[in-house]
């Protein structure tokens, strides 16, 4: 038997370079950079690096030579050497000016057929959904683009109809959970089959140009290019589930390319209108009724392990209540406020919601209509306003969904202050700083202190008060005495009474005395010097720490060195947090002292 | 007839470039000529340039082609064309422009006619390039007749023969007397020579500064409309309109009948059809590609797919509007643009910001970007399934009994031994535990009763005292103090008198040795007995060593003792027998620097540990038994346990070794307790403790329970940490012994004190 050469078997045999995979399927670095992202096919990190690599200790982009085989398979290679043939005769034809056979050319132009990417990338439905992160967010991105040199009109008006699509989707499902305005764009969470999906929705603003050097945008529209077939067959899926009509019908011009693209705010306005529509039913007998889906948790609850079944209750009641957190609420959003993010989170808890009619098109109800509970505002005064409603910063809208409440709307009204906003992704587990806001939300108990607090202050404003008044006060006290001269000798009397209680009371006093008479010492306490006791703990600590395994000790000390790091993070965040307040509280008084002179 | 209107313009081609190059040699002399001044070769390489007389020439030679050819194909056509001759009378008689394209158009039936024709077109067009050709050879090159006399023939198909042809300088000759030279040009059909009229070169000078040839010519003549602009009202004719005009045409009606069918029949689509079907085509088809949700189908995949890990949230610190804490002070400010060059070692991604709302906040300008590096880490990133261990630290301290359930153990510092003035190297205690030796760098021993911490006796030495080791048998009362060069057994003569009296009694008569010693032992070791004022210290024996005694130790029977000279080479480490007086060299060979030795309590084996290793040998058999592989680099001490199973092993390197000498050669346990070099170790004799001095002037005591059980491990457990000892320099306690009843422990530290824990 012939011994095998080194670097024939083993790991170097598992890995290929980039430049042998290249030349094994023939194609240039641009076609393979496609194909890559289209089959999701990613270098790999060998476990031996030198040995994956022969010996050579520089870093290079390695692939698992199963997946370059893997790729010798797939007839898109093929698709992309009929485009290259392409490429290059319309360029031949477009030199020599033959635009006749360029049009016959043009017609003929190779397409690749993604289907079987989508399947084989995602063998089941819920892979597709637990991948959709990415996909939404660059969607979502792309739908605001124009028409750029590397990215056709036709991708960036499909990103915006499976977009919108899928914004349907989310709304008829009620999945949406978690919302945050980020210093980025808009975070939305929702659960879809049990999966969270998470997009943001960049704050819209016209499209800025960057270098190449910074984006590439080449690569991003290849990346689309896949999304978009996963995108569609994940929401024609969505939407069968639901029993709605795939592709669904707008009333807007969504479909209307030349309208849209010609102007752009007009589109956006178009976009935000067709969200405000429910979509039509493939079948109208079926009624929403939602108790049918849920778990029966009572027979749950005799298998055991109640404690887990209980908290399971709580959570799809929760979920239920937040489902229809807004049912039955009518929300007016005012000019100046972006309305795309609020529409969507109104109308996936159930509000119903609309805006000016002149200025945009797709709102349901009036201004006037005095059945609006809430008037969504962002500017700092009003000329007109009604009395029926609450007049809200758009803040409350998100607070209200992460709490999964109506909270009070003292804190958000028009031209206040508004109370921080608190991200709902944060894990308690990772995090160690806990603002005070938030344990505040988190543990009702805590709120009242909070709210003492307030009222702390607002008594103290009110001692202010009192002391500006304090001439007028005496003024009046002065008048009042000598209105109150006759009425004092009434009281005289009331005071004879109760001397004579005292009197009767005489003999339990005695008794009282002898009682302390009889009181027995307190015995000393024998004071525990907690700190040496603490001291020796830590000591003990210490030396067992010390016995740690060997083999352990490297990643005891990273351990330890992480947990130092985020104590001092938290030691850092709470002195802050108590520089702030320190600050805040001196401002407070520095105000209350001008006023005082300013009184005097 | 294509192809040989091919052959003739080729010919034409070259004739023109032929009669071109000759018309160049007169344009070029005509100047010449007036200068006085000629010269061919320059002339030749000159290039006539001038497109329109270039044409003129070829339109005449293909008039006088088609010219020929319509009279060959006179017959055929002449019936049709006299038909169409009457419809065109119109334009002959406007069209004065173009004669030669008449000729071509113009059907002629007999000879003469075409004759006449001609002549007219003579008369009324210049004719001044048309002339008599009298060679009849037509359009060949003049070069085939080069060979020949003649030329060429004429109408009478006799041979013209070529004129006599001068030499250059007759050519030269006629220059100068000929006045008309500079305007003779050869015939190249004829051979012979023209004078050209004035005409002709007017005509030539005109074409070379490209003007109309034709003087008579008025290029501003005023303009006549042919056409006019003006829209009239009426027809021009009054003819009817045709009836076919207004009847529907059945040839189209059928076309149409066909279209209609076509189309209804869907064979056909109409242009709006095709459009809206393109546009159909153009977008991706989605059908319903997933059966079920979970169900899935077997293809093939690549291969071990790991899925990209998602993005991480957002935390409290991305909000537009964060707690204040959040947001960056001066400090991390300063730190954030500090770390610009290297925006990935920041601790956040992403500035702070807080607007009061959210109006105010501005697009993300980094966003694309992100989202771009997003998509490079999905395609271009390296991925592998790491195992990510997510455990408390906690988790990693082995689970060992709490101290307060291993009691008793030595916890406070109780009494402290002061007298010394240096630094105390070595103590030891009597085996009844109520008085304790110690040996100092002040060149002193003293020795100290426990119970009170009084200094009883101070024994006064000529060298530095290294160690002391009190003899374990309880019925003598011997200290061995290692100073310098010199062992001195001292009778402490504390304690119990009897006992004393005896010891003195066994020490004064040395006994006769009836065997001789080697010189390799005399050389090394000299027993004497004390001198006088030495006995009054108490000092019984001396041992003089050839090399500084680092340290000596007792067998348990207190009948041997051995010492250790590091820089003794083969005879570092001597056995020494009390009773006989008499020393042996166990080892011949030196298996390096010996640091230590120690006898095992209850078998005869001695320990000796070199730098590196320790080596167990048995002392009956006189053989290794054994050795221990220790993996430091330095070892300062060790201690044996009193059952004789268990080493403890201490090392310059911070390192306590334990070795279960049963279980293996290896250690069963490393600890690193200490966080300087460990000094020393040391068992209690009957609790299951020990303790470990080390230079970071610390004592720990640990708990180090052996069972009888062979399948059980022992259990070690730091107990407690003592630091009172003072550090000097980069010493701190040097020694450490345990009372052999008590659970107390002493220590011998470099700040020349002794303490006791208890």
């Amino acid at each position: 038997m012939r011994r095998p050469k080194k670097y024939e078997s083993g790991e170097a045999a598992q890995y290929i370079t980039r430049k042998q995979a290249l030349k094994k399927l023939q194609l240039s670095l641009h076609d393979f950079r496609r194909l890559c992202i289209i089959k999701g096919v990613y270098p790999r990190e060998p476990k031996h690096r030198r040995r994956a690599q022969k010996g050579a200790s520089d870093i290079k982009i390695l692939y698992h030579a199963k997946d370059i085989r893997f790729l010798l398979h797939e007839p898109i290679v093929w698709t992309l050497r009929d485009y290259k043939i392409f490429g290059k005769k319309t360029g031949r034809d477009r030199a020599i000016k033959d635009f006749r056979n360029l049009k016959r050319r043009l017609d003929m132009m190779p397409e690749i057929k993604m289907d079987h990417v989508v399947k084989e990338r995602y063998p089941t439905f819920i892979d597709a959904i637990k991948d959709l992160d990415d996909c939404l967010t660059l969607m979502f991105l792309f739908s605001t683009f124009p028409s750029l040199r590397l990215i056709p009109r036709e991708q960036s008006a499909l990103c915006r109809r499976l977009t919108i699509e899928f914004l349907h989707y989310v709304i008829a499902s009620k999945s949406l959970r978690k919302v945050f305005i980020s210093i980025k764009g808009y975070y939305f969470q929702a659960e879809i089959k049990g999966q969270k999906v998470t997009w943001i929705i960049p704050h819209y603003y016209p499209f800025k140009p960057t270098t190449k050097a910074e984006v590439d945008f080449k690569v991003m529209s290849i990346f689309v290019e896949f999304y978009t077939i996963m995108m569609g067959f994940t929401n024609f899926r969505l939407y069968h589930s639901l029993n709605l009509a795939y592709p669904p019908q707008f009333p807007g011009s969504i479909t209307d390319d030349e309208d849209t693209f010609t102007d752009e705010s007009s589109f956006v306005s178009e976009r935000i209108s067709c969200l405000n529509f429910d979509l039509l039913k493939t079948d109208k007998t079926v009624l929403e009724n939602d108790d049918d889906l849920e778990i029966d948790y009572d027979l749950l609850e005799q298998d055991g392990d109640s404690k887990k079944v209980l908290r399971m209750k709580q959570e799809a009641q929760e979920t239920k209540k937040l489902k229809n957190l807004f049912k039955g609420l009518k929300f007016f959003i005012n000019r100046e406020v972006p309305r795309e993010p609020l529409v969507i989170i109104i109308r996936s808890f159930g509000g119903r919601v609309s805006w000016d009619k002149n200025s945009y098109p797709g709102g349901t109800f009036e201004e006037s209509d005095e059945s609006i509970t809430h008037h969504i505002v962002d500017r700092p005064s009003m000329e007109k306003q009604h009395i029926s409603r609450d007049y809200i910063q758009p803040q409350w809208v998100f607070d209200c969904v992460n709490q999964k409440t109506l909270l009070p709307i003292a804190k958000y009204l028009m031209g206040a202050e508004l109370p921080p906003h608190l991200s709902p992704f944060v894990d308690h587990k990772r995090e160690t700083y806990v603002p005070p806001e938030e344990k505040a939300l988190r543990d009702p108990s805590l709120i009242e202190t909070h709210e003492q607090s307030e009222e702390e202050s607002a008594e103290e404003e009110e001692e202010e008060e009192k002391l500006n008044d304090q001439q007028l006060e005496k003024a009046f006290q002065a008048e009042r005495d000598q209105m109150d001269d006759g009425e004092d000798e009434e009281e005289d009397d009331e005071n004879m009474e109760e001397d004579d209680d005292e009197g009767l009371d005489e003999n339990e006093k005695k008794r009282k005395n002898e009682k302390k008479n009889m009181a027995v010492e307190a015995g000393k306490v024998h004071k525990v010097n907690k700190r040496a006791i603490k001291k020796d703990e830590i000591e003990e600590h210490r030396l067992k720490a010390r016995m740690v395994k060997p083999r352990h000790r490297n990643l005891f000390r990273k351990l330890i060195r992480e947990k130092q790091e985020k104590d001092k993070e938290l030691w850092l965040m709470t002195k802050k947090r108590k520089n702030v307040e320190a600050d805040a509280k001196l401002k407070k008084k520095a105000a209350k002292k001008a006023k005082k002179q300013a009184a005097v | 007839m294509l192809r040989k209107n091919v052959l003739k313009r080729d010919f034409v081609d070259d004739k023109t470039k032929q009669t071109k190059n000759d018309f160049v040699d007169v344009l070029q002399n005509s100047p010449e000529e007036s200068d006085g001044d000629s010269s061919d070769e320059e002339l030749v390489e000159e290039n006539f340039s001038s497109d329109e007389s270039e044409l003129e020439f070829e339109s005449d030679d293909d008039g006088n082609y088609v010219r020929k050819e319509v009279i060959a194909d006179e017959n055929e056509t002449s019936d049709v064309e006299a038909s169409e001759k009457s419809d065109d009378i119109e334009d002959y008689s406007d069209d004065d422009l173009s004669d030669s394209d008449k000729i071509i158009n113009k059907p002629d039936s007999t000879e003469i006619e075409y004759i006449s024709e001609r002549n007219d077109e003579y008369n009324n067009s210049d004719t001044s390039d048309e002339e008599d050709i009298r060679n009849t050879l037509g359009n060949i090159p003049m070069h085939w007749y080069d060979e020949y006399k003649h030329i060429g023939y004429d109408w009478n198909a006799k041979q013209i023969q070529k004129p006599v042809k001068g030499d250059q300088i007759d050519d030269f000759l006629r220059k100068i007397e000929d006045p008309n030279f500079w305007r003779t040009v050869k015939d190249p059909q004829t051979g012979q020579e023209v004078v050209l009229t004035e005409d002709d070169i007017g005509l030539i000078r005109r074409i070379n500064s490209g003007r109309v040839p034709d003087s008579q010519f008025n290029e501003y003549q005023p303009w006549v409309d042919w056409f006019t602009s003006e829209v009239e009202k009426m027809p021009i004719t009054n003819v009817p309109d045709h009836k076919r005009s207004f009847l529907p045409s059945v040839s189209e009606k059928k076309k149409i009948g066909k279209m209609v069918h076509a189309l209804k029949m869907g064979w056909m689509k109409s242009m709006d059809d095709i459009k809206k079907d393109k546009l159909l085509k153009r977008g991706p088809k989605f059908y319903m590609l997933w059966e079920t949700d979970t169900s899935r189908e077997d293809m093939r995949r690549i291969h071990d797919p790991v899925s990209a890990p998602k993005r991480d949230l957002p935390g409290h610190a991305e909000s537009y509007n964060p707690p204040a804490e959040y947001l960056f002070d001066d400090k991390e400010m300063k730190e954030w643009n500090k770390m610009s060059d290297e925006p990935h070692k920041r601790k956040l991604h992403f500035l702070p910001q807080k607007h009061k709302s959210l109006r105010e906040v501005p697009a993300y300008s980094r966003y694309l970007r992100e989202r771009f590096l997003r998509c490079l880490d999905l395609y271009l990133c390296p991925r592998a399934k790491r195992m990510k261990l997510n455990i408390d630290a906690e988790y990693l301290i082995p689970k060992l009994p709490s101290p307060k359930d291993l009691q008793p153990f030595p916890t406070l510092e109780s009494l402290v031994y002061h007298g010394h003035t240096d630094l105390v190297r070595s103590i030891s205690i009597e085996p009844k535990g109520e008085y304790i030796v110690s040996g100092s760098d002040d060149k002193t021993v003293k020795i100290w009763e426990v119970a009170t911490a009084r200094c009883i006796r101070t024994i006064e030495t000529e060298d530095v005292v290294r160690c002391v080791a009190w003899c374990p048998n309880p019925k003598l009362s011997i200290i061995a103090i290692a100073s310098g060069q010199r062992l001195l057994l001292v009778n402490p003569k504390v304690g119990d008198k009897f006992l004393t009296k005896k010891t003195d009694d066994l020490l004064s008569e040395s006994p006769k040795s009836d065997q001789l010693e080697t010189d390799r032992i005399k050389t090394a070791v000299q027993w004497e007995t004390a001198e006088k004022h030495e006995q009054i210290k108490g000092v019984r024996v001396v041992i003089k060593h050839f090399k500084v005694i680092r340290q000596v130790t007792w067998h348990g029977r207190g009948d041997y003792f051995a010492t250790v000279m590091p820089e003794g080479a083969n005879r570092s480490a001597l056995i020494h027998q009390l009773s006989k007086r008499r020393s042996q060299i166990p080892f011949s060979k030196s298996k390096g620097l010996v640091q230590y030795v120690l006898f095992h309590p209850i078998k005869p084996c001695l320990f000796v540990a070199t730098q590196h290793n320790i080596r167990i040998y048995d002392l009956v058999k006189q053989e290794l038994i054994k050795k221990l592989i220790t993996n430091s680099k330095w070892i300062s001490g060790m201690a044996i346990h009193p059952k004789g199973d268990n080493l403890l092993v201490s090392t310059y390197d911070k390192k306590m070794l334990w070795f279960d000498l049963d279980l293996s050669t290896k250690p069963y346990q490393t600890m690193r307790l200490h966080k300087s070099a460990v000094r020393s170790v040391a068992y209690h004799l009957r609790y299951p403790l020990f303790a470990s001095a080390s230079d970071d002037s610390s004592v720990i005591v640990s708990h180090g329970m052996v069972y009888n059980d062979l399948l059980q491990n022992p259990l070690i457990v730091p107990l407690k940490k003592l630091e009172t000892h003072e550090q000097r320099e980069e010493f701190g306690v040097l020694d450490v012994v345990w009372h052999p009843m008590q659970p107390w422990i002493f220590s011998s530290g470099a700040d020349s004190t002794i303490r006791l824990y208890t």
